[in-house]
C-alpha cells in the first residue's frame, strides 16, 4: 500500500509559526494518511509538540493551512470545528487530567458535553475505556494525584478515547516511564490502533517505540520536515543529524533487541465511525 | 455522510421460536443515546431465541458495541438463547474486544455519612494544627540559631540579597503604604468629627487621629499590606524554589537555605517595617490633619500646637516598637510556608494563601498581647 494511495487525513501545507521573533517552522508541509501510526521526532526545540498543538488547534499559525478530515478548521465558525474537534483525541505529556474530579469522572467529561447519553451508560462506557487502556476498575474512582505516572498516561488516553476518535494525538506518551512500562504502553498503542482503527500522531524520542509501533518516522528540523519515510528508508538517508540519530548507538541497540514489531498489522483498516 | 443507528423487528420475519432483530446503520457513539433508549425499551416475548442479524450495520465503535454487548449478555441473563448473525469479522472482534475489557467500576470514592465526615475533618485539623504549630516553632529555633550564627559571624550574611529584598519588600511597598494611610486618616479624621461636633469638642479630633494613628493604625495597616504583599510573595518564590527542587540543590551544594534565603528576607523585613510605619504614621496624620483643617476648620497650626500639648511622645514609640516583631511573624511565616510547598503548581498557591492568612492572624494577635502590655506597664 503505497502513500500515494491513500487519502491523507492531516494535511499541513506551507506552515510558518513564530514565537515573537523566533521562527519555529518556516514552510513546514507534512501529511498524516488514515490508518497509520506517524513518529515525529526531531531535536529539542525543533517544535513537534508545537506542531501537535497547531494542528490541534491550541497554537494559531502564523502562516500556511492546516487541513484535518479534509478542512480546514481553523475557517470554521465554533460550533462546526467542535463537531469535528470530537472526531480526535488527545493525550498530553503528563495525562493532563482534572485534578479534581476522579479517573472515571475525566473519561465522562468529553462525552457529558458532546453527547446526552444516559448517567448509566456513562458510567458503563467510562468503565470500558478504562479496561481498554488496561487500568483495574478500582483507579475509576482514584483521582489522578493517587496514581502513578503510567497510570496517569493511561487514564489520559482513556479520556483522550472517550468518543470513539479517529485520530489520536499523542505528544511524547512514553517519556518518564520506565522500560517495562514503556512497552507496555507503547503495546497498548499498537493494540488499540489495530482494534479500533486509530490513526495516530505520536511525537516521541523513544527510539524503541518508533522501532515498535510507527509504521512511517517525520523528521523535523531546519524548521521544517526534513523527511518522512520508513526507518529503513531515513536510516539510509544522507543528512548528519538523521544519520546520527537513526544510527546511532541507541539506535542500533534499539534495532538489535527491537527487530520483533507488534504483529499482526494486515487488514488494520476500518472504515472511519460516522464517515 | 450520516446514517445513524437504527433497530427494527420486522413484523413479518418473527416466528413462535424465533425473535429477529436487524441492527442497521453507524452504531456509534453519536446515536448510543437514542440507540440505548431503544433497546432498554425492547421488549421481546419470553422463552424465544433471539437473533441479532447485523447485515445492515455499517459502522460499530467501542460505544456502539457496548450496546450490543450490553443488550446480549441482558438477554442471556433472562434465559434468553441469543446469537448473532451477518456480522462482519471487524464487528465481531470489536464485540469481543469491549466484551473482554469491560469490568464494572465506580466512578466516585466513597461517600461517608456527614456526621463522620464532620468529625473526621475536625480532628484532622486538629491534628493539622498541631503539626503546624510544632513545625512552626521548629523553624523559629533553626532560624534565631541561623540569625545568632550571623551575628557572631557578620560576614556569612549575603548583602546583596538583603539589599535587593530591603528594595522589594520596603521602598517598593512605600507609595501603597502611604496612599492607604493618608485615606485612613482621612476617613478618622471625617468620621471623628462628626461625632465630637456633637459634643462640641472639635479639637480633640487631633488626639483622636494621633493617639489612634500612631499606637495602633499605622503599624497595622503597614503589617496587614506588607503581609499581603511581601508575605506572600516569600511563600511564592520559595515556594516556586522549592517545587523545582532548587532548595535540595542548595543543600547538596552545602548551602542552608536559611542562610540563603529565610534571613535575608527575615532581616529585610525587620529593618524596613520601621521605616515603612513611619510613613504610615506621618501620612496618616497628614491625612488627618488636612480632613479637619477642610471640615473642622482646624489650622494646621492648631493642629500641631494640640499635637505636641495632648499627646506623648510615648505614642509613637509604643507604635514604632512593635513593627520588628510584626516584621519578623510576617517574614518568618511567609519563609515557612514557602518551605513547606511540595511538588505541586497547585501546593504553591494553597500556602500562599495560607501564609497570608496566618500572618494576617498572627499579627493581629501579636497586637492584642502589645496592648495588654502596654496596659499593664503603663505606657
Amino acid at each position: 500500500m503505497s502513500p500515494a494511495s491513500r487519502t491523507p487525513i492531516i494535511e499541513v501545507r506551507g506552515l510558518h509559526t513564530r514565537f515573537g521573533r523566533q521562527v519555529i517552522h518556516a514552510g513546514l508541509d507534512l501529511d498524516v494518511y488514515r490508518g497509520e501510526v506517524l513518529g515525529v521526532v526531531g531535536g529539542s526545540g525543533t517544535g513537534k509538540s508545537v506542531l501537535l498543538r497547531t494542528i490541534v488547534g491550541l497554537n494559531p499559525p502564523a502562516r500556511g493551512s492546516v487541513s484535518v478530515f479534509g478542512q480546514q478548521l481553523a475557517t470554521l465558525p465554533g460550533a462546526e470545528r467542535a463537531r469535528y474537534e470530537t472526531r480526535w483525541g488527545v493525550l498530553f505529556q503528563d495525562g493532563a487530567l482534572f485534578s479534581s474530579l476522579t479517573v472515571a469522572q475525566n473519561i465522562e467529561v468529553p462525552m457529558r458535553e458532546s453527547y446526552s447519553l444516559s448517567p448509566r451508560l456513562t458510567d458503563e462506557l467510562a468503565a470500558l475505556k478504562l479496561g481498554l487502556v488496561g487500568l483495574p476498575a478500582q483507579a475509576g474512582a482514584k483521582f489522578p494525584s493517587e496514581l502513578s505516572g503510567g497510570m496517569r498516561k493511561r487514564a489520559g488516553l482513556a479520556r483522550a478515547l472517550a468518543l470513539d476518535p479517529e485520530i489520536v494525538f499523542l505528544d511524547e506518551p512514553t517519556a518518564g516511564l520506565d522500560p517495562i512500562g514503556a512497552a507496555g504502553f507503547d503495546e497498548l498503542i499498537a493494540t488499540l490502533q489495530r482494534q479500533l482503527g486509530l490513526t495516530v500522531f505520536m511525537v516521541t524520542h523513544d527510539l524503541d517505540s518508533l522501532q515498535r509501533i510507527c509504521d512511517r518516522v517525520a523528521v523535523l528540523a531546519e524548521q521544517r520536515v526534513l523527511v518522512t519515510g520508513t526507518l529503513d528508508e531515513l536510516r539510509a538517508y544522507d543528512h548528519p543529524w538523521v544519520h546520527e540519530y537513526f544510527n546511532g548507538p541507541r539506535a542500533r541497540a534499539a534495532r538489535a533487541q527491537g527487530t520483533a514489531r507488534v504483529p499482526a498489522r494486515a487488514g488494520v483498516t476500518m472504515p472511519a465511525t460516522g464517515a | 455522510m450520516e446514517d445513524p443507528g437504527w433497530i427494527e423487528i420486522p413484523h413479518a420475519e418473527q416466528s413462535a421460536e424465533l425473535a429477529i432483530v436487524h441492527a442497521g446503520g453507524d452504531w456509534t457513539i453519536v446515536s448510543a443515546g437514542s440507540l440505548d433508549r431503544e433497546l432498554q425499551a425492547l421488549a421481546l416475548p419470553a422463552g424465544r431465541e433471539v437473533v441479532f442479524d447485523l447485515h445492515a450495520l455499517r459502522a460499530l465503535d467501542t460505544a456502539g458495541a457496548w450496546l450490543i454487548y450490553r443488550t446480549v449478555s441482558a438477554l442471556r441473563a433472562r434465559r434468553h438463547k441469543v446469537r448473532m448473525r451477518g456480522g462482519r469479522e471487524r464487528h465481531r472482534a470489536m464485540l469481543r474486544r469491549v466484551g473482554a475489557s469491560y469490568r464494572p467500576c465506580t466512578i466516585e470514592p466513597p461517600r461517608l455519612a456527614t456526621w463522620r465526615r464532620l468529625a473526621l475533618q475536625v480532628g484532622a485539623a486538629t491534628v493539622g494544627v498541631a503539626r503546624d504549630a510544632g513545625g512552626f516553632v521548629a523553624f523559629l529555633g533553626a532560624a534565631v540559631l541561623a540569625l545568632l550564627r550571623t551575628l557572631a559571624r557578620p560576614r556569612r550574611l549575603r548583602i546583596t540579597s538583603l539589599v535587593n529584598q530591603m528594595e522589594q519588600v520596603g521602598f517598593n511597598a512605600l507609595p501603597i503604604v502611604a496612599l492607604m494611610s493618608f485615606l485612613v486618616g482621612v476617613v478618622l479624621a471625617y468620621q471623628g468629627a462628626a461625632q465630637l461636633q456633637r459634643l462640641g469638642a472639635e479639637v480633640f479630633v487631633v488626639d483622636l487621629i494621633a493617639v489612634s494613628v500612631l499606637r495602633e493604625i499605622g503599624i497595622l495597616l503597614t503589617a496587614v499590606v506588607v503581609a499581603g504583599r511581601s508575605g506572600s510573595a516569600f511563600t511564592a518564590q520559595i515556594g516556586a524554589m522549592k517545587a523545582n527542587e532548587e532548595v535540595d540543590a542548595m543543600r547538596t551544594l552545602g548551602l542552608d537555605p536559611l542562610d540563603v534565603l529565610v534571613l535575608p528576607r527575615l532581616l529585610a523585613l525587620i529593618l524596613t517595617l520601621p521605616i515603612l510605619a513611619f510613613v504610615a504614621d506621618l501620612m496618616g496624620l497628614l491625612g488627618g490633619g488636612l480632613m479637619a483643617w477642610a471640615v473642622l476648620d482646624i489650622s494646621p497650626w492648631l493642629f500641631l500646637q494640640r499635637l505636641r500639648e495632648g499627646v506623648e511622645i510615648a505614642s509613637f514609640w509604643v507604635g514604632i516598637a512593635k513593627a520588628p516583631f510584626f516584621a519578623a511573624v510576617i517574614a518568618l511565616v511567609g519563609c515557612y510556608e514557602g518551605l513547606q510547598v511540595s511538588g505541586s503548581a497547585e501546593s504553591v498557591g494553597r500556602q500562599t494563601t495560607r501564609a497570608v492568612v496566618e500572618a494576617i492572624f498572627l499579627v493581629i494577635v501579636l497586637d492584642a498581647m502589645f496592648s495588654i502590655f502596654f496596659d499593664l506597664v503603663g505606657v
